[in-house]
């Protein structure tokens, strides 16, 4: 099972959690990223290139079943303006080994900071607003998976 | 040939819209030469292309670095380094 999903709407971990411990594998990993509400965050937007994100998406989780043993694997990434608290991103996997499931999550996640075309601008209490930068960590966070 | 340019994020906000299509003379070459060109044509293009360090690029929704050659190309966006996940 595969399902990739880039939505404005939210997600609810728990009924994707279900649907991985559904496939009966006997391990299932998730990641599920939120709005961090420190320093005075208001807001995030996440803008996205529709024409590229569901091929790059795609491309990433076919990497990770090349890579895995995956009976199931989920993404699911929301664009549009979210506050603090709010869910971003949610990546779940199964397999019946638990290093599989465990290392692809995170593998997964990893790739997403640096291969899905996503830009978050943070709007702050003060009325400030700017574009997140990249960081180099997650350029290092990924090439630890080559 | 005419080509989609789109962007997005601060560079999207910089230039003042979010795509136009071009049809760059024949000594474009690279992508590199068609952001020299178009920095050329504006004040607002000149100031989002002046960093080339914070910007990356993808022709036809692939990731490609700034020296690939544009030929055939129907799609190009330009922005800055990706920050999902």
């Amino acid at each position: 099972m595969k399902d990739v999903r880039v939505q404005l709407e939210a997600f609810d971990p728990g009924v994707e959690l279900a649907r991985l411990e559904a496939l009966d594998v006997g391990a299932v990993a998730s990641f599920t990223g939120l709005v961090r509400g420190d320093g005075g965050l208001a807001a995030m937007t996440l803008e996205h290139y529709p024409a590229m994100t569901d091929a790059a998406l795609r491309a990433i989780s076919n990497e990770a079943a090349a890579r895995w043993p995956l009976a199931g694997l989920i993404i699911i990434h929301r664009y549009g303006r979210l506050v603090p608290g709010d869910r971003i991103v949610f990546v779940g996997t199964a397999s019946s080994h638990r290093a599989a499931a465990l290392e692809s999550c995170a593998f997964l996640i990893d790739w997403l900071k640096t291969d899905a075309p996503f830009w978050k601008r943070e709007e702050w209490a003060d009325g400030a607003a700017r574009w997140v930068e990249a960081r180099s960590e997650d350029d290092s966070a990924k090439a630890r998976w080559r | 040939m005419a080509i989609d340019l789109l962007y997005f994020a601060w560079v999207r906000e910089s230039v003042g819209r979010d795509g136009e299509t071009v049809d760059p003379p024949a000594h474009i070459v690279t992508l590199g030469d068609l952001l020299d060109w178009l920095a050329a044509s504006s004040q607002s293009h000149a100031n989002a292309f002046a960093d080339r360090a914070r910007l990356r690029a993808a022709i036809d929704q692939r990731f490609v670095p700034l020296n690939t050659p544009i030929a055939g190309a129907r799609e190009i966006a330009v922005f800055p380094p990706v920050t999902g996940g």
